[in-house]
């Protein structure tokens, strides 16, 4: 099969935590931040949207994988705040990338998994020889209508991977699966500035179901038991859900806290599974063997097993990492978030 | 008049997701005819209470849709009184029977009230309260709820926050022993006083939930339940109003309607308070039930903080109040609630309580309210030998 050869990530440096909204918002800091098991978000810059991100992050892979770009056959961009209705951001990327002429490109959409599933798309036109590499990234600045319960973890950034071939991989995709089913437990119409969301309606019917039978048939599929796995990482739209279903298969605390990216930035939405990836590729041994599911609201999950190659120790030092980015802060106030988010969305 | 309960069912309360409107009341209405031991056809006529369906789920006809359940023409009515809805359909029910039209007759309350936001739930549910003095102007019916606890605490201050509070303790300690509660986790009086404020001075935990769920009760003339053996009779059916608007109340201390009820219904039933063994009451919110316990007669107006004080009002109490966990604990689907509370005094009377049993009783009510007190059903049920 294919596999990653070069990765990477961006994260915006902005940060608002819980108690500068909570204040605002006239609601018990203490007791959201014990609710969604996070502490703090990333916001993108003024002049930071989907495709700045998508192409800062792909430029960290490209780094990290040193090949002819010329030869990358395809741009798929996953987000659910992609700059434009109509005008791919994929093209935005591919011509920042400055990649040619000669690729497929397209911009998906499935809430957060939009980005994992441009992973499975890249494999599928690898192993069938139709290119040689090709980028899955998944983005977003994620909208939250102030006042919302949302407000405290949409956040923005993004992680790029470049696929291409097994013996060029610094991680081999070994096995992916998904599981699909037609859950509307959170969406946003066209012309809608904000998503809707269905309350817990979002949880033991939507991501749990999903995340939880994806994992499962992954296992049963590759043969594999919880036990094998160096990390693992699952979908974060808080910082609770994830460690429920690792509880549910018995997941350690030292498998699921290296990809656990959700407690310092947020939910990054389409980038929110993939940046936990990405941190752990950033650690991660040869050998090492890694399984992430993802989910999308509406509802699926990706789940995903990789092995790190031989290649992986050298290329975690040629771009930044995601703990860079994550240590990389400055605080703004609400007012600041506002003007940060009405310049994006508006 | 003596009015035999021949079956009861209850679907387990809750977010029932997978289960539409449709789904539940059949539930409901299969297990009671199950616990029964009937067949469908035996059925003369059918009462279904429901408030909601319509503004939640686009859905009129509850009457056609009860008998469609069971493949039956017989007669068949959907029953509309707010969060009385139950107890009337119960009322309706005891009344067919009563005038000789029907002799077997099932009564149902369902409502699907999770498949919507919390914001459309509470402007239909405000539809119970005067719409022009109260809705209109913003009000909701926490908010209703809360202007009575204002003013029954300001004239009563015996009644302290943390007396109030044990409301919902004890009805989450009884919900702790019904399978089919909403929550069945208990809690202290931290718990309620420390949870987030929804109208002051009524936190999260002095508010009954949002809920899915139906209840089904089959019914017959006291030859018929007689001759099936049938233990457990409805022999009181009290029914009160007033206005809808708190405005227009007499007093906002006592709910006049829920007092008339009670009398209207122990004078049928030929008994008074002291023959009373267990009370399922209306605690659509806390202070509800302080109201309730004293129209029923088991304190004065201003004495109900009494039976907190000395905990009488749990399942092995002097008063055992709400073994069903209440409006609180076992959950609130609105028209379900006045079944609901038939199907538990049902239990109860034939020692089917389980963990929550109350020893020997022989005597229940039932008291629901609709609206902020403009409508009252009070039923007394009654176990023969």
């Amino acid at each position: 099969m294919a596999g990653i050869v070069g990765w990477g990530a961006y994260i915006p440096k902005y940060r608002i935590t819980a108690e500068e909204i909570a204040a605002v918002q006239h609601a018990d800091a203490k007791a959201i931040k014990a609710g969604l098991g996070l502490t703090e978000k990333s916001v993108p810059g003024k002049d930071e949207d989907t495709a700045t991100i998508s192409v800062a992050a792909a430029r960290n892979a490209l780094a990290r994988a040193e090949i002819n770009r010329k030869e990358i056959g395809s741009v798929y961009v996953g987000s659910e705040s992609h700059p434009y209705a109509v005008k791919p951001t994929s093209s935005i990327v591919g011509e920042a990338l400055d990649i040619g002429n000669t690729y497929m490109a397209a911009d998906t959409e499935f809430a957060c998994k939009a980005g994992s599933a441009t992973i499975q798309i890249n494999a599928g036109l690898i192993d069938s020889k139709m290119i040689k590499y090709g980028f899955s990234i998944g983005a977003d600045t994620s909208q939250a209508e102030p006042g919302n319960a949302l407000e405290y973890s949409a956040a923005a950034g993004g992680a790029a991977f470049l696929m291409g071939p097994n013996e060029e991989a610094v991680a081999t995709l070994d096995f992916t699966c998904s599981f699909t089913s037609d859950t509307p437990d959170f969406w946003r119409r066209a012309m809608q500035a904000y998503p809707s969301h269905a309350g817990r309606f979002t949880g033991d019917p939507a991501y749990f179901k999903h995340v939880e039978a994806s994992t499962k048939m992954i296992l049963e599929k590759s043969k594999l038991k919880i036990t094998d796995f160096k990390y693992v990482v699952f979908h974060m739209p808080n910082g609770k859900f994830p460690l429920r279903v690792a509880k549910k298969f018995g997941v350690t605390k030292e498998q699921i806290e290296p990809g656990l990216v959700v407690t310092k930035i947020g939910n990054t939405y389409s980038g929110s599974s993939i940046l936990g990836f990405a941190s752990v590729l950033d650690i991660a041994k040869p050998g090492d063997k890694i399984l992430v599911t993802a989910y999308g609201s509406g509802s699926g999950s990706d789940s995903f097993v990789f092995t790190c190659t031989k290649k992986i120790t050298a290329a975690q030092g040629k771009a930044k990492k995601v703990n860079d980015y994550i240590a990389n802060k400055e605080y703004i106030t609400y007012a600041e978030y506002l003007k940060h988010m009405e310049g994006i969305h508006q | 008049m003596k009015v035999g309960v021949l079956g009861i069912g209850i679907t387990k309360f809750g977010e029932i997701w997978e289960e539409g409107l449709r789904e539940l009341l059949l539930d409901a209405q299969l297990r009671a005819l199950n616990d029964a031991k009937m067949e469908p056809k035996q059925i003369d006529a059918l009462y279904t209470g429901n408030m909601c369906a319509d503004s939640l789920s686009g859905q009129l006809h509850i009457g056609a849709m009860a008998a469609e359940n069971l493949n039956l023409d017989k007669p068949s009515i959907r029953v509309e009184g707010a969060c009385a809805s139950g107890s009337l359909a119960l009322r309706q029910g005891v009344h067919s029977i009563a005038s000789g039209d029907a002799d077997i007759v099932m009564v149902s309350g369902v409502e699907k009230m999770t498949d919507v936001s919390t914001e459309q739930v509470t402007t239909a549910l405000m539809g119970a309260g005067d719409e022009e003095l109260e809705g209109f102007n913003g009000l909701t019916f926490p908010g209703l709820y809360a202007l009575l606890a204002k003013a029954y605490m300001h004239k009563y201050p015996a009644l302290t926050r943390e007396l109030l509070a044990e409301v919902s303790v004890k009805n989450h300690f009884h919900g702790a022993r019904n399978p089919y509660a909403q929550f069945q986790n208990e809690i202290n009086i931290d718990t309620v006083i420390n949870a987030t404020m929804v109208a002051d001075p009524l936190t999260l935990f002095d508010c009954s939930p949002i809920t899915d769920g139906a209840a089904s009760i089959i019914l017959a003339s006291e030859a018929t339940a007689k001759k099936l053996g049938t233990e457990v009779y409805i022999t009181g059916s009290g029914l009160a109003n007033d206005s809808l608007s708190l405005a227009r109340r007499k007093s906002l201390t006592r709910l006049d309607a829920g007092h008339a009820a009670a009398q209207r219904a122990y004078k049928q039933a030929g008994i008074t308070v002291k023959d009373i063994n267990f009370a399922e009451v209306h605690d659509c919110f806390s202070i509800a039930e302080i109201y309730a316990v004293e129209a029923l007669g088991f304190a004065k107006e201003g004495e109900a903080y009494k039976l907190y004080k000395d905990k009488q009002t749990y399942f092995d109490g002097k008063n055992p109040i709400n073994t069903s966990g209440g409006l609180k604990a076992c959950g609130h689907p609105v028209a379900a609630t006045g079944v609901k509370q038939a199907v538990e005094a049902t239990m109860q009377l034939r020692g089917e309580a389980g963990l929550r049993q109350v020893k020997g009783a022989t005597t229940g009510v039932t008291y629901n309210v609709g609206g902020s007190g403009a409508t009252a059903c009070v039923h007394v049920f009654k176990k023969m030998k």
